[in-house]
């Protein structure tokens, strides 16, 4: 249904999209996984025709992006990262206008914005007007326009940002009932997210994709490791020694803490072992006060740089 | 053409559902109204002093027409501010772009929309130059007064054109409106001054003028001339506007 052949997307200097290829199967929800800057919109939006690719092909449907894109624009439904809404609307005149510009006939006008409605959840928001929303309804009447056409390829950017908790599992639960009949691009920072919804993952950084996988596979991955952070009033080198003895080969990062005379140490470990108890034994020993000791989970940030070899050479840690 | 229409439609919506239209309509109604009752007294005084030759209706018409393309100035930057710029603003130029519709059915949808707002604008200002033309007497051609709306229509057209590209220059409206006014003033003032029409210089310069053909529509004269500078000037700024809003998808938004 999507088919992406090498896609470059230059912005003079910076490459915001490097080559990146893959395809969506029809009825597949991928998942664009990515910290924000990986390129995930500027994909998006040369799917959808917003933006021209600076080389590469996409196909959408069987149609050219780029030399067909009237025809790849009909069957998409897309969500930008901030819905584009008219605040004078009101939600059933909105979307009687998305439909009017879809070039849906006005016989099935009426039908599509119901049915699009009762998908989001607003059937009594029809009348209202779309300035006197709430941010998450507003976000649905963003989802709703997305799909009111019933396009066959939905592309959304980040679906659930800005949304409470609450909001954010039904607006999963209707992404997951849409697959099947439409074919969803999602993107999103949020690991869990993925997990929940997506058949495929397709890991983006600097514009390059890291990793394409199932999320069974990664949340594998992400279980395999934990990190410990330690903050201690300590002498920097012996305590990165001390450290290292106690977890052994692997990864340990020590830096001075914001006030004087500490460090701080992040701590890489595999799974199921636990070392904190024999940590703060140790410290205790040495004589040196400890501030903090704590498991911290592991962030996509990590991922990529167990993912991106290279890269975790070099690259600091986030926190 | 479907497009073309939904988009004109959304426009009026937008106009006539939020207080923009209202607004505009009656305070153009106001200024305009207060400043004919001033030249409506001026011309008949004048009339008595000048006695039997001056033709006072004729006067009175061709100042007001003037003053609509005065008052427009004011008014056009206003309306075509928003246009593109306000839709680039909320991100909605997104959801435009990535629809089965072609820029120009944007552009030129817009265009038709802000040049209705503009006639509804100038249509109650025909209550009172009908009114004093069934009144005067003898009666000025009915054609003056009809050709002399077409004028300031076309001369309106040109601003609305001139503004709804400037709006998609930027997403600021306020720089959208200041350019659009000045750009415009200039184009009007240009040819102050020039008493020389010898010279290529000079004609050129009358001929960019855009109030220059205004004045041969107030006399009830349509030029091709004036016509065809008013209708190329129109065309020209929508292809731009149209160039401009396609030119946004190689910009880095």
């Amino acid at each position: 249904m999507i088919e992406v052949q090498d896609l470059t997307k230059a912005y003079g200097p910076v490459t915001a999209v490097d080559h990146v290829s893959f395809s969506v199967n029809e009825g597949e929800i991928l998942g664009f996984l990515g910290p924000n800057g990986a390129g995930k919109t500027t994909t998006m939006r040369i799917l959808t025709g917003y933006l021209p690719a600076t080389s590469g092909t996409a196909k959408v449907a069987g149609f050219d992006v780029a030399t067909d894109s009237m025809s790849a624009r009909r069957h998409i439904g897309y969500l930008p990262e901030a819905p584009p809404l008219y605040p004078d609307m009101t939600v059933g005149g909105y979307l009687d206008f998305v439909l009017r510009i879809k070039n849906v006939p006005a016989a099935n006008r009426r039908a599509r914005i119901t049915d699009a409605l009762a998908k989001t959840n607003l059937g009594d928001k029809r009348n209202e007007l779309i300035k006197r929303l709430s941010r998450g309804y507003k976000q649905r009447v963003g989802l709703a326009q997305a799909l009111v056409h019933d396009p066959l390829v939905m592309i959304l950017d980040e679906p659930t940002v800005g949304l409470d908790p609450k909001q954010i599992i039904e607006v999963r639960h209707l992404i997951k009932s849409l697959a099947g009949t439409h074919t969803i691009i999602l993107s999103t920072h949020i690991l869990p997210e993925v997990s929940m919804t997506c058949d495929r993952v397709v890991i983006i950084n600097k514009g390059k994709i890291v990793a394409v996988d199932t999320p069974q596979n990664l949340t594998t991955q992400l279980k395999g490791a934990q990190k410990i952070r330690v903050e201690a009033q300590a002498p920097e080198k012996p305590f990165a020694d001390l450290l290292a003895q106690i977890a052994g080969t692997s990864l340990v990062k020590v830096e001075p803490a914001r006030s004087s005379g500490h460090v701080t140490a992040t701590i890489e470990v595999g799974a199921g072992k636990e070392i904190r108890n024999l940590i703060a034994a140790k410290i205790v020993e040495k004589g040196w006060p400890l501030y903090e000791l704590r498991g911290v989970s592991l962030s996509l940030e990590d991922i990529f740089l167990q993912l991106t070899t290279d890269d975790a050479a070099h690259a600091q840690p986030s926190n | 053409m479907r497009s073309l229409y939904a988009v004109y439609r959304k426009e009026m919506g937008h106009y006539f559902v939020s207080p923009v239209a209202y607004v505009v309509v009656s305070v153009f109604f106001l200024v305009t109204a207060f400043v004919f009752s001033q030249y409506l007294r001026a011309v008949v005084g004048q009339s008595f002093e000048m006695g039997p030759d001056f033709d006072a209706p004729t006067q009175l018409l061709r100042a007001f027409l003037g003053l609509l393309a005065l008052l427009s100035l004011f008014f056009m930057p206003m309306i075509t501010m928003g246009l593109f710029a306000e839709e680039r603003k909320r991100g909605t130029m997104e959801l435009l772009m990535t629809s089965p519709i072609r820029e120009v059915d944007i552009v030129l949808g817009k265009f038709f929309a802000s040049l209705t707002l503009f006639a509804v604008m100038l249509l109650p200002t025909a209550t009172y130059v009908l009114f004093t033309w069934l009144h005067s007497d003898p009666q000025p051609p009915l054609r003056i007064v009809l050709v002399g709306y077409l004028g300031v229509l076309l001369f309106g057209g040109c601003l609305l054109a001139l503004g709804s590209f400037l709006s998609s220059l930027t997403e600021s409206q306020i720089v959208a409106a200041a350019l659009t006014f000045a750009i415009f003033l200039f184009l009007w003032v240009i040819s102050f001054g020039t008493r020389d029409t010898e010279s290529v210089l000079g004609q050129t310069v009358q001929y960019i003028s855009v109030i220059g053909h205004l004045e041969d529509f107030e006399r009830g004269i349509i030029d091709t001339s004036g016509l065809v500078y008013y209708l190329s000037f129109i065309v020209f700024f929508v292809f731009l506007t149209v160039r401009s809003i396609d030119s946004l998808r190689w910009r880095r938004a």
